[in-house]
């Protein structure tokens, strides 16, 4: 991915750049794979239900402490992690498209432009967590809402970088060659569009994913996103309000603690990403 | 002379700009929040009806479907709603049993105070920070500032709230963990010191929203300045960087941070609606939950309408400030 993406601009193997991008690239990786792929080995039915072990403080048998109810929070919390992280990768394909589709008709047609832009601007009207309260609510709530709500908001801000890159690109003059030369359109877009434009879209994906999951706990937190029988960080955290007054904060702390590591590892990522892919930036 | 009077009227020609775009924003951001809330699989009379569903018969529901409206097409109930709008009518609230407008009415003080000290802590905090960064480019008190910022923006507000709870309310026992009064008193009963002390916990979870921004654009604006030539002389006339950076550096920094901050004020509502449900806060935030697990339609949309304009102002606000701190925006387009 790495590779191909960043042909833009050649990074010498040794750049401090190109290291920052290995190490954190597979920091992001383990990360995004290690709940998944724990989830996956776990039982299907979930920690067990144990009234012996209601309420334990963090220990050896139990990193992360026990609940209410008795379950290994460890385990929920890699499971509800998995979930977080599907949804995340649902909710940032679909805005991701939805910015290369939108970005590009706009930069390309100019009446589609006007009405991009107003899109745009009653999108950027509400704040965000209110219009994705509202596309939830509209969506009848559940992951279907959570997906939707999150996804058909976070378009604008890549909209807007591959509508203004699409532009100077089309207006260059390497461009102005290559249909002076007779290339055809499609010619064109694949040698000269696609280069530009790749790594910005790998960059703003892996930028929109942090704020997807996120956001996807806040709903859920609420009660208006992931079902409460799902494990989810968001639900979690709100049952975790009830134990927190007689102390019990192992129960808040451990899986806030894995979801913010996850969005910090894909924000860091997405970050160099973003640097790389822009030729503007030196190295860092 | 006229190119002066341009000059002179930046602020008359920037108001009308924004007239001109409410009066084409308002009317498509209405029907596109209304096509939202119809799009909602509720039966807004079994909303209505709730938890009375016994006592009440089909040809009752039929009866309150058609007092409604509700049988009408699309364009006709909401050419319906507009001129209840128009009316000063915003319908009824289900949840709350009261009229949409008085609940925001009486909501948004309480939003409001908890938004506003959330706007100026997290102003405070992330300006002076920005500005110790910037000064300490480099060494670790930077490092640790920067890594703040993003560590800040990349946790949930409302796991930061939890924490914030089990630390200073539950562990130290400092701080109330809810509410916005004692119980049992109402805000006029409450004297000022304990309205203060319910207020610190929540407006510093909403503030963490808006702090991570603030301080690596304060930190951009206050290096640019640090390596300007004005500063190298001041630095030469032998002005340490600690002075350079919050005597002069401030200057130079503080109009780009409160319009950046004034900008992204709408995000302080969206971290205070997960605020005010965390600490109980009787403030719109609260009420929005409600309205949306209660299917409130009318609720909802009334909200939406009152975001949309404090949206609105805290953006022409912000372009008010850029103007004023920095006079070679106003003559722009």
């Amino acid at each position: 991915m790495t590779d191909a993406s960043l042909s833009l601009r050649p990074i010498g193997f040794r750049s401090p750049l190109r290291r920052a991008l290995i190490w954190r690239g597979g920091l992001v990786t383990a990360v995004f794979a290690a709940p998944i792929l724990i989830a996956l080995a776990l039982p299907e039915t979930g920690p067990a239900v144990s009234a012996a072990t209601r309420n334990l403080p963090p220990s050896l048998a139990h990193p992360f402490g026990t609940d209410a109810l008795g379950r290994d929070m460890a385990a929920r919390s890699l499971a509800a992690l998995a979930v977080s992280v599907k949804i995340g990768l649902f909710a940032a394909i679909l805005s991701t498209a939805l910015a290369v589709v939108l970005g590009l008709a706009a930069a390309l047609d100019r009446r589609l432009d006007r009405i991009i832009g107003v899109l745009t601007e009653m999108a950027l009207g509400l704040p965000h967590f209110v219009l994705i309260m509202l596309v939830a609510y509209a969506a009848g709530g559940g992951i279907w809402g959570v997906v939707l709500g999150v996804g058909l908001t976070h378009w604008p801000r890549l909209a807007r970088v591959l509508r203004h890159e699409a532009q100077t690109v089309a207006g260059a003059d390497f461009v102005a060659v290559s249909r002076a030369l007779g290339r055809p359109q499609l010619w064109i877009a694949r040698h000269h569009l696609a280069p530009h434009l790749l790594p910005q879209v790998v960059a703003g994906f892996v930028l929109i994913f942090p704020h997807a999951i996120l956001h996807e706990a806040g709903l859920s937190f609420l009660g208006l996103g992931i079902p409460p029988h799902l494990p989810s960080i968001g639900v979690i955290l709100s049952e975790s309000l009830r134990g927190i007054l007689a102390g019990h904060w192992w129960v808040a702390l451990f899986p806030g603690l894995g979801l913010m590591i996850v969005a910090l590892s894909f924000e860091l990522f997405g970050e160099t990403l973003r640097r790389a892919a822009d030729p503007r930036e030196g190295v860092a | 002379m006229d190119l002066q009077l341009m000059r002179r009227n930046w602020l008359a020609r920037l108001l009308l700009e924004r007239l001109i775009r409410l009066i084409w924003l308002v009317p498509l951001a209405m029907a596109g929040l209304f096509t939202l809330v119809s799009l909602a699989p509720v039966d807004p009379v079994q909303a209505y009806v709730g938890a009375r569903v016994a006592q009440v018969g089909p040809e009752q529901r039929a009866a309150i479907a058609e007092a409604w409206g509700l049988n009408a097409p699309a364009p006709e109930r909401f050419w319906l709603w507009l001129s209840h709008l128009a009316a000063g009518d915003f319908g009824t609230s289900i949840t709350y049993n009261a009229p949409v407008l008085d609940l925001i009415a009486q909501r948004a003080g309480a939003s409001l105070a908890l938004i506003g000290t959330a706007f100026f802590l997290a102003l405070a905090l992330g300006f002076s920070l920005g500005l110790l960064a910037a000064a300490m480019r480099g060494r670790w008190p930077d490092r640790l500032i920067r890594g703040l910022a993003v560590v800040l923006s990349a946790s949930p507000g409302f796991w930061i709230a939890i924490l914030l709870i089990s630390v200073f309310a539950v562990g130290l026992g400092w701080l109330p963990a809810c509410c916005a009064t004692p119980p049992g008193l109402t805000a006029a009963e409450t004297s000022l010191g304990a309205r203060l002390t319910h207020l610190i916990l929540p407006a510093v979870t909403v503030s963490v929203v808006g702090i991570s921004a603030l301080i690596l654009h304060s930190r951009a604006r206050a290096v640019a300045f640090l390596e300007s030539p004005a500063a190298r002389h001041l630095a030469a006339h032998g002005a340490s960087r600690l002075r350079l950076a919050f005597r002069y550096g401030a200057r130079h920094a503080l109009g780009p941070a409160l319009t950046v901050h004034l900008a992204g004020a709408g995000e302080l509502v969206g971290g205070s609606v997960l605020a005010e449900t965390i600490f109980a806060w009787p403030g719109l935030g609260q009420a929005t939950v409600r309205a949306a697990t209660g299917a409130d339609a009318p609720l909802l949309l009334g909200i939406a309408l009152a975001t949309l304009l404090f949206v609105f102002c805290g953006n022409l606000l912000a372009d008010i400030a850029a103007r004023l701190a920095d006079p070679r925006l106003r003559e722009m387009r």
